[in-house]
């Protein structure tokens, strides 16, 4: 038996050769990936508190490493922060309450939403502000090109006498 | 060459724009603190060196200190510890430490090695105190003034230069030159 499948085995190997790499990259991704697993265990009591906490978690920035979220980063103070995210959720605090402790202590720049302020308006208000200037903008040019076309009637006039 | 005043201008614009970015960029590790200005946030913590006393806001009311947030395991927190030696012999400000997340004996044995410049170290085990301050990077220090207010706060080793511009000018005369 085994002799009548070696060739087909033979045939197969580089298959299999592809395939052990395959499972040996696979393997590297969950060895990386398992670190961003492990950062966060934190399980709450119910489904809609765990959602909110994970909503949290993920739009509070880390003050120290600066470009990641609270829930993705492995810093102590990232996990101090998570704490407190988690015990003011249990004590029935709202969302709002969670960002005004963390803007009352690290200023805006804890928050990866900004919120509306003095401070913060020309971060909304730009978008809307270059918009307008570019629809202006392309309105003139429409416009002027509009101008450089001569009454476009009267060449078609004349195609139709001839 | 009019026809390129306006993008020339809107270009120059974009770069003043950006160069402002980058100047403020929070790269440079620096969050301004939003308590500047703020009365100092209220604790009551126990001392490192005798459990029984508690160090509280209230009881540091009434005159000036330096909040020096500190911990055993942060290397910068020893480059800065030859200027804040310097500070308690000249007198002018009580340096109050705040160990942060630290372990007590290797808290004491570090003031054994290097010197003790507090005056009283509260310890702050569980990170909550640090929070309230807005700590994420030892070592900070906070200058609170007598009403309580939160003056001013070095992010990061506080240099003869930090306490000389930024600490000195803004005690009191009198006190400037204080020896005690």
């Amino acid at each position: 038996m085994r002799r009548a499948l070696t060739p087909m085995a033979t045939a197969r190997r580089p298959a299999r050769g592809t395939r052990l790499l395959a499972c040996l990259i696979l393997l590297a991704g969950v060895l990386i990936g398992a670190p961003a697993y492990a950062i966060d265990p934190t399980e709450m009591p119910d489904p809609v508190l765990q959602q909110r906490y994970l909503a949290l978690t993920h739009e509070l920035r880390c003050v120290q490493c600066q470009n990641e979220a609270i829930a993705d980063s492995p810093a102590g103070i990232a996990s101090d922060l998570r704490r407190e995210v988690r015990d003011m959720l249990l004590a029935g605090k709202s969302d709002d309450d969670v960002r005004n402790f963390m803007l009352a202590r690290y200023g805006d720049f804890v928050l990866f939403r900004p919120r509306f302020a003095r401070k913060t308006a020309w971060l909304w208000l730009a978008p809307g502000v270059l918009l307008l200037v570019g629809a202006f903008v392309s309105w003139r040019i429409v416009r002027a090109r509009i101008a450089l076309v001569p009454g476009d009637n009267e060449p078609l006039e004349e195609d139709v006498g001839r | 060459m009019n026809r390129f005043a306006l993008p020339a201008a809107v270009f120059a614009l974009l770069v003043v724009v950006l160069a402002i970015g980058i100047k403020h960029s929070p790269d440079k590790g620096i969050i301004a603190s939003p308590l500047i200005g703020k009365p100092a946030p209220q604790f009551s913590l126990p001392s490192l060196t005798d459990a029984s006393r508690t160090v509280s806001s209230t009881s540091l009311r009434g005159r000036w200190y330096l909040l020096n947030v500190w911990g055993s395991w942060c290397g910068s927190c020893r480059e800065e510890h030859g200027m804040l030696l310097e500070v308690r012999r000249s007198g002018v400000v009580p340096v109050i430490g705040l160990d942060w997340k630290d372990d007590d004996a290797q808290a004491l044995s570090w003031l054994t090695q290097l010197g003790n410049p507090y005056e009283v170290v509260a310890v702050d085990h569980d990170g909550r105190t640090a929070i309230d301050w807005g700590v994420y990077a030892a070592p900070e220090s906070f200058l609170v003034n007598p009403q309580g207010i939160v003056v001013y706060k070095c992010m990061g080793e506080l240099t003869r230069q930090v306490w000389e511009k930024e600490i000195l000018s803004r005690l009191p005369k009198q006190q400037q030159t204080a020896k005690s």
